[in-house]
């Protein structure tokens, strides 16, 4: 893909997005298909899509940085624009799915500990904080801080997505959502994802005359393929527990998953094109840096699917059988797919973080300190 | 004359009759309007008497008996004076009718906009045809005294009151809905903005749609964007209308006399005799959330 054709096509997205954002700030909410019984939709698991992308491109950076992974050193800069553009996106997209979003700062002013959310916007600051001081540290050729912001950030960049998680294992009256598995299922879901995008952008996007770069593929690859299979490893025991009997709730909900209307996301978007093709290429082409790039490409924008899957399915299961029937209304419904207009906020995010994560590059690029990107 | 005589005591019985069911049904209109209104049950120790017998003969049984409504509004005002109140709510299934009076009196009492419900019954059809039978289930805020919507919310907006009511404050509230995905009733709404009059003729909105509501005690109007729209909202079992010793609006308006209300912390009030039948069950027990609304089955 020359440079003018990803022009032209970020150029689409961004107004596709614009156009959405208008829509939210003059009619609110009114265009969304959620509602108050399926409360969370796309955007939320675009959030929480955007910030697994987020820890596992930091993950990046800390194993270049704090776990003395040499060859990966070089793709600090890389991995720490994605990281930041991508937790951009994350929050922006949230503050969309706010139904106040002027009080969005209420979370700093009178936050409630008790509360996940509370806890994860916390650790997101603390952890937005050590981003930006290692990038600090790169544009200023500190590295020594670089280090020390790394090493503070690798605590948080375990329990942020973990807390994400957890925000939503805790909540006991969702059963699909209440296993003691899904924070492990979203730290190394983002893990997995996060690399992911690294591999796909150091395969593509960084100078292929490099002495390191085909051992920087390759290492980036076998990295992916090992979280991958960990993070099916874990799928398994998320599905087959609950539902080896073949009753109870959370087996109603999880074969709507399998075989509801959208089996598709799971089986095609998630198992086939995000998990067995990647790491198939991975597997068959270990060295080969175009299927190693597409094998992480895959890996990390399917990974929309697995996020899908975790947010919306709890929610489809009604609390109390009957309430659907018992008052009548558009937002009370146990039906969900997302609008054309939910979709054009989630381009708005894409095209925010490919924005975020230019600039950063290009700053960087220009300050000459970058060592690998063209 | 004695044709005359024979007639006159029958008139008589005609007009008694009449007399009497004119009593009787202004008796019962009063009885459920009576908690609707402002109505103090000013020295009401001595209970509302129905008409106990017909003229003509036994219509109704000797029995003499409150009406319930007059208890419980007797029964609130005792509790108001009282420091402190332990509310509870109880709903006698077997006397439901399905009639949804409490559902769309609760939506007129807090002036509800579409998709925004706080008492919805459900109805659900039990056996299979022709050996069928229906339950009623109204289903209000629960009012958990381990509410699980309540730690979730990220800023306070929303906490248990030493009444037992759980509270919203819709001016701190974000709009994230955490605490709808955490409620196991599903009684939360979220207010989106709706209006019963979007996409129909005519020009703004309708009269209903602009006056204010006066939920937790303060006047709200739903004006753009402003609270209450964008926030989450449930039943606070009419808390602006117990500040003004009334009883919630979904008991008043019951015509079956199947929901009750009042202080459990009086162990001879009606709803503390009901909560201790062996009968009486709650949503949901097994998850520990300790509902304040009770269901005799």
């Amino acid at each position: 893909m020359n440079r003018t054709t990803g022009w032209i096509l970020f150029t689409i997205l961004a107004l596709v997005g614009l156009v959405g954002v208008f829509l939210r700030f003059t009619s609110g909410r009114d265009l969304a298909a959620y509602g108050s019984y399926i409360p969370w939709g796309l955007w939320v698991a675009t959030y929480i899509f955007f910030a697994g992308l987020s820890a596992g491109a930091y993950a990046v950076a800390v194993l270049g940085y704090v776990f003395g992974v040499e060859k990966l050193k070089p793709l600090a800069p890389l991995a720490l624009s994605f990281a930041l553009a991508c937790l951009g996106a994350a929050l922006v997209t949230v503050w969309f799915d706010l139904g106040h979003m002027e009080r969005v700062f209420y979370v700093f002013l009178r936050p409630r500990f008790t509360s996940m959310m509370a806890w994860m916007v916390w650790l997101y600051t603390a952890y937005a904080a050590t981003v930006l001081l290692a990038l600090y540290g790169l544009w200023r050729s500190n590295l020594q801080l670089t280090r020390i912001a790394l090493m503070v950030g690798t605590p948080l960049v375990i329990f942020y997505p973990g807390a994400a998680g957890a925000l939503f294992g805790t909540v006991v009256a969702q059963s699909l959502w209440h296993s003691p598995v899904y924070p492990i299922l979203f730290l190394f879901g983002g893990m997995l994802s996060g690399v992911a995008l690294v591999t796909f952008a150091t395969a593509f996007f960084t100078r292929r005359d490099d002495p390191g770069y085909l051992e920087r593929v390759h290492l980036l690859g076998r990295i992916t393929l090992g979280l991958a299979v960990l993070y099916l490893l874990l799928e398994w025991a998320e599905y087959s527990i609950p539902m080896w009997y073949q009753v109870g709730h959370v087996f109603e909900a999880l074969m709507g998953v399998l075989f509801g209307p959208f089996w598709f996301v799971f089986w095609i978007f998630h198992l086939l094109l995000g998990m067995v093709v990647p790491m198939a290429l991975l597997v068959r082409f270990p060295r080969s840096p175009v299927a190693v790039g597409w094998a992480g490409f895959l890996a990390a924008s399917m990974f929309l699917a697995v996020r899908l899957n975790l947010v919306i399915p709890s929610q489809v299961q009604p609390q109390l059988k009957g309430l659907v029937d018992a008052y009548r209304d558009r937002r009370l419904s146990y039906s969900y797919f997302p609008t054309l207009f939910e979709w054009s906020v989630v381009a708005f995010s894409v095209a925010l973080a490919i924005a975020i994560a230019y600039a950063v590059i290009w700053f960087l690029n220009r300050e000459k300190k970058l060592e690998v990107t063209p | 004359m004695p044709e005359n005589n024979s007639t006159q005591p029958s008139s008589d019985g005609l007009e008694n009759r009449r007399d009497f069911l004119g009593k009787f049904a202004s008796a019962v209109f009063a009885g459920m309007v009576m908690g609707g209104a402002a109505v103090k049950a000013e020295g009401a120790k001595s209970p509302a008497l129905l008409p106990a017998k017909s003229p003509d003969g036994p219509i109704l049984p000797e029995l003499e008996y409150e009406d319930v409504l007059m208890r419980m509004q007797r029964e609130l005002e005792a509790a108001l004076e009282r420091p402190l109140q332990k509310w509870v709510m109880v709903i006698d299934t077997r006397k439901c009718v399905g009639c949804h009076a409490c559902t769309i009196a609760c939506v007129v009492e807090n002036k509800l906009p579409p998709g925004v419900v706080y008492r919805p019954v459900i109805e659900e059809q039990i056996g299979e045809y022709p050996n069928v039978s229906w339950r009623f289930t109204p289903r209000p805020c629960m009012q958990c005294d381990n509410p699980p919507c309540v730690p979730v919310c990220p800023v306070g907006a929303t906490w248990k009151s030493a009444d037992g009511i759980v509270d919203i404050d819709y001016n701190a509230c974000i709009g994230c809905r955490y605490c709808l995905t955490a409620c196991p009733y599903q009684a939360r709404t979220s207010d989106f903005g709706d209006h019963w009059t979007d996409g129909t003729p005519g020009q703004g909105q309708m009269p209903y749609e602009e006056v204010p509501m006066f939920e937790y005690g303060k006047e709200w109007k739903r004006e753009d964007h402003k609270s209450p729209v964008g926030n989450a909202r449930k039943c606070h079992f009419c808390r602006h209308r117990l500040q003004q010793g009334l009883l919630p609006q979904c008991v008043t308006s019951c015509i079956g006399r199947a929901t009750f209300f009042g202080d459990a912390n009086d162990p001879n009030s009606l709803v503390s005799q009901l909560t201790h039948k062996p009968n009486a069950t709650r949503l949901k027990e097994e998850l520990g959330t300790e509902p304040r609304v009770y269901y005799l089955v």
